[in-house]
């Protein structure tokens, strides 16, 4: 059984199907690509994995449950977590505490425990502190863990972003357009972040990406979006040689 | 750079690379605590002092009853800051929590007056009610407030507050032979009996248990469980919803819920600053100039001011500029323009970035010293 099945997923704003009978199934490890020219409905069907709209029709099954129609924050409990195109980072807090937000569900106690300081707190608090850290040190940024999350450079913070995402532990990582804004080398960090994201968590990603460098290199399967629609499914190789998908990104 | 500087730096920078990372956590942790230990102890610090003044008798009778307010207008800085500066929503109705903390509890306190309960206790339970029902408050108008943003919310809030005053100063309650009576219409008694609340006449008779002591310890308690709040799980996803709402839905947090528990402890708090409020006269009315909107920008002006998300920073504007006007009076019509210039140059102070690199300086130079008397 697939990690993530999607079937038939569709949704319209007034006149206009932003995505239609959208359907896929992504195996768990995989590094799957959602590619497509700009408002092709790529972030839409991310919204739609995400809780943030609720589809028309169609399902969405993460390892046989299904989860169609969940709220945001219970789709993260379910299991997805995500990263956004515009970086969404909590800025006035310090990177730790970014990492530590995501901690929320895994580690807990309450209000009062908090407030009165019981011993759970400091208990809980330290297990928490130690997973941050480690987890800040498998993206390289422990040793700014004490900045504010707004004082990063552009390429720290999407990583962050993707820390905060991990610690949240998902089974399915989704990751909008990565490497917008980046140079070269970032890009060529970002790539070795995210194989190493995938062989390291033994996670599932599922990335909306341009940059057909990135792309070509590091997911092993593609869908190619078009109007909505699908225009084209399969092995990385085969799908960029298709040439309608090259008709589509450069036109006749 | 002269070569001593450059040594320092370089050591400095070793000294980053060879700290374990565990111990930034550390750092972090104490700086924070750190932090919160230096405003309980400015607290504790003028509290001292006043004691002080008060028994060389340096105390004017004039600033002796500026005590207890200045306490009280701290707590509900405190609150305020709460949902302003941690939650990052703009409310404009604390003062209508304030009121219905203050008159829950003076009715407790005027219909406990005739019966043998000792004071302390009469008011530590008048306390206790004064915050329990503010807080009944603030969840019941949190649950539509909290689905509005901005500007939105800020109005709703503003409007709700009004109301509660409106009808605090409306209501006539009162008991006699034929039982309790509440009514929207001045009523006669038949036969013996009491008017508990006469409108706008309001509460009348409240015992005097409000003292400054009681005021700082009160102080002191909110600043603890708004601290401590801030700096644990809960506060932390309280922060995430500020910065970024989508982003925390997005990992998990319950965006509603923490809304609205942020919003009920803040009312909670303004409500037991209610309470401080009606025990310090023995005449409470719902009038404008004590619960009216202007109160809640006044306290609004002290976050600000302070530093929005600044808690030490409410306690002492709320001090500085609920006191100064006061001491003002003398100078009659500059009064207000004196005040409002304290108001910019106290903004200035704290948001100029010409301001701020000054005081970094100054703070620099007092930590080398330190550093140069340890060694």
């Amino acid at each position: 059984m697939a990690l993530l099945e999607v079937n038939n997923l569709s949704i319209s704003f007034g006149g206009l199907r932003a995505v239609d009978n959208f359907s896929v199934s992504i195996e768990k490890g995989c590094l799957y690509g959602l590619i497509g020219p700009n408002g092709a409905g790529k972030t839409t069907v991310f919204n739609l994995l995400t809780g943030v709209y609720k589809p028309n029709e169609g399902h969405i099954r993460l390892e046989g449950t299904d989860i169609t129609g969940h709220a945001p924050a219970e789709i993260n409990r379910d299991g997805i977590a995500r990263t956004f195109q515009n970086i969404r980072l909590f800025k006035d807090m310090s990177v730790l505490d970014n990492v530590k937000v995501g901690l929320h569900n895994k580690y807990r106690y309450s209000t009062l425990t908090g407030v009165f300081r019981l011993p759970k707190y400091f208990q809980v608090e330290k297990e928490m502190n130690e997973e941050a850290m480690s987890l800040l040190k498998v993206f390289d940024l422990d040793s700014e863990a004490d900045f504010l999350a707004s004082n990063l450079p552009y390429g720290k913070q999407r990583k962050l972003e993707i820390a905060r995402a991990m610690a949240t532990a998902p089974k399915l990582l989704l990751l909008d357009e990565p490497a917008a804004g980046m140079n070269p080398n970032e890009t060529e960090e970002l790539m070795n972040t995210i194989h190493f994201v995938r062989d390291h968590f033994d996670m599932t990603i599922l990335l909306i990406e341009h940059d057909m460098k990135l792309v070509s290199g590091i997911c092993e399967e593609l869908t190619v979006l078009n109007f909505g629609q699908i225009l084209c499914q399969g092995k990385t190789k085969e799908v960029l040689s298709n040439p309608e998908v090259i008709k589509a990104y450069i036109g006749d | 750079m002269s070569k001593e500087k450059e040594q320092s730096l370089k050591q400095e920078e070793t000294d980053v690379q060879n700290m374990d990372n565990m111990d930034i956590v550390k750092k972090m942790s104490r700086k924070a605590s750190r932090r919160n230990y230096i405003t309980y102890g400015i607290v504790i610090a003028f509290y001292a002092i006043v004691q002080i003044l008060k028994a060389t008798g340096h105390l004017s009778a004039h600033f002796n009853g500026l005590l207890v307010p200045l306490t009280y207008y701290a707590i509900v800085a405190v609150a305020l800051n709460l949902v302003v500066g941690i939650l990052g929503d703009l409310s404009l109705g604390h003062a209508g929590f304030m009121c219905i903390g203050a008159f829950s509890a003076s009715l407790f306190s005027v219909v406990m007056k005739q019966t043998d309960m000792p004071s302390g206790l009469r008011f530590f339970i008048a306390l206790l009610i004064g915050t329990v029902v503010a807080a009944i408050f603030g969840f019941l108008i949190g649950i539509p407030v909290l689905r509005l943003n901005g500007d939105y919310l800020a109005i709703v809030t503003l409007a709700f507050g009004e109301i509660i005053k409106n009808i605090l100063a409306a209501i006539y309650l009162g008991y006699d032979e034929t039982g309790l009576h509440i009514s929207f219409k001045s009523f006669t008694l038949q036969g013996e009996g009491k008017m508990l609340i006469n409108g706008a006449m309001g509460i009348q008779g409240s015992p005097t248990d409000s003292s400054f002591t009681i005021g700082i310890v009160l102080l002191l308690l909110a600043l603890i469980i708004v601290q401590n709040l801030v700096n644990s799980r809960t506060g932390r996803a309280v922060m995430a919803i500020r910065d970024n709402r989508i982003a925390a839905q997005s990992i998990g947090i319950n965006v509603t819920g923490y809304k609205m528990l942020a919003f009920t402890v803040s009312a909670a708090i303004a409500g037991t600053a209610g309470v401080l409020f009606s025990h310090n006269m023995s005449t409470l009315t719902a009038t404008s100039g004590y619960f009216g909107y202007n109160v809640s920008i006044m306290i609004l002006v002290y976050v600000v001011l302070g530093g929005i998300g600044n808690i030490r920073g409410s306690v002492i504007a709320a001090a500085i500029l609920y006191v100064l006007p006061e001491m003002l009076r003398g100078l009659n019509n500059y009064r207000m323009l004196i005040y409002s210039i304290v108001l910019i140059v106290i903004m200035l102070v704290n948001w100029a970035p010409k301001a701020l690199e000054v005081r970094e300086k100054i703070k620099a130079a007092i930590t080398g010293k330190l550093k140069k008397e340890a060694d």
